[in-house]
C-alpha cells in the first residue's frame, strides 16, 4: 500500500473497494452462466441434461453471490460466504469430473475443465471472494 | 460485424485496459479523463451495436439470433455499468473496475463476431 491511500476502515462495507470489483465480475458470471443455461435448456435440453442443469445451478450460485455482495451487512456476508463456498466446491468437483469422465459432460458448463473456457477465472474467483469475505469478518 | 469498426473497438478497449490496469497498479483512482475515455469507448460500442442491429434487417441473420441479441444488449450496457461502478469507487479499485471492463469488452465483441459468422439466408 502506498501512502496515498489511508488504511481501509474495519467497518467499511463489503461491497466497496475490491468488493465492488468482485461485484462486477460476479455480475458478469451471473449473467453469462444463467443466459447460457437458459439458451441450452430452452433449445436442446435433451442432449446433455446434467450439464445444462449444472449450468443453471452455477448461474444461480453466481446470482446469489452477486446479491450477497451487493446488499452487504451480516446477511449479505453470509449469503456471499455460502455462495462462494458452493462455487469453490462446484468448480473443483465439476472440473475434476469433466476431466475424469468426459462422457457425462458432452457440452461445456462454466465449471468444466476448471473453467478453462472462461480463462480459468471461475477457478480463481471463489478464492478471491472467500479471502475478501474472510478479511471482512466482523 | 467483422469490419474495421470491430477491430477499432477491440484495439481501443485493449489499450484502455492496459492504461487502467497500470493506473490501478500505481494506486491511482480513475481521473476525469479516464471516465470520459470510458464514455467515449461506450459510444464507440453503441455505434458498433447499432450497425449490427441494422445488419439484422438486410437478409442474412445469425442462425442463433436470440443469443446474438442477448450479447448485443450485454455489450451495449457494459461500458455504462462499468462507468457507474467506477464513479462510486474513487480509489484504485475504480481503476481496476474500468480495466476489467475493458478486458471483457473485446471478448464480447469477438463472441458477437463468432455468432454472426454462422448465418442463415443469403449472405
Amino acid at each position: 500500500m502506498s501512502p496515498e491511500t489511508p488504511a481501509r476502515p474495519k467497518d467499511a462495507a463489503l461491497g466497496t473497494g475490491l468488493g465492488r470489483v468482485l461485484l462486477l465480475v460476479y455480475g458478469i458470471f451471473a449473467l453469462s452462466a444463467s443466459a447460457r443455461a437458459l439458451v441450452q435448456i430452452s433449445t436442446h435440453f435433451s442432449e446433455a441434461p446434467l450439464a445444462y442443469l449444472l449450468s443453471a445451478f452455477a448461474g444461480l450460485v453466481y446470482i446469489s453471490a452477486t446479491v450477497g455482495l451487493a446488499i452487504g451487512g451480516a446477511r449479505g456476508r453470509l449469503i456471499a460466504l455460502v455462495s462462494c463456498s458452493i462455487e469453490l466446491i462446484g468448480v473443483l468437483a465439476v472440473g475434476t469430473l469433466s476431466i475424469a469422465d468426459a462422457g457425462d459432460f458432452p457440452d461445456d458448463t462454466v465449471w468444466s475443465n476448471f473453467g478453462s473456457g472462461y480463462g480459468y477465472v471461475p477457478l480463481v474467483l471463489p478464492f478471491i471472494g472467500l479471502w475478501w469475505i474472510w478479511r471482512h469478518r466482523p | 460485424m467483422n469490419g474495421p469498426l470491430s477491430v477499432a473497438t477491440i484495439i481501443a478497449a485493449l489499450v484502455l485496459a492496459a492504461w487502467f490496469l497500470l493506473r490501478a497498479a500505481l494506486n491511482r483512482p480513475p481521473s476525469n479523463v479516464d471516465l470520459w475515455a470510458t464514455l467515449a469507448l461506450s459510444a464507440l460500442v453503441l455505434v458498433l451495436v447499432v450497425v449490427a442491429v441494422i445488419g439484422l434487417f438486410d437478409g442474412s441473420r445469425p442462425s442463433d439470433t436470440p443469443t446474438f441479441l442477448g450479447y448485443l444488449v450485454t455489450t451495449v450496457a457494459f461500458g455504462p455499468v462499468a462507468f457507474y461502478l467506477a464513479r462510486l469507487e474513487p480509489t484504485r479499485w475504480g481503476s481496476l473496475i474500468l480495466g476489467v471492463a475493458c478486458l471483457v469488452l473485446p471478448v464480447l465483441v469477438l463472441r458477437l463476431q463468432q455468432i454472426a459468422e454462422v448465418t442463415t439466408g443469403v449472405s
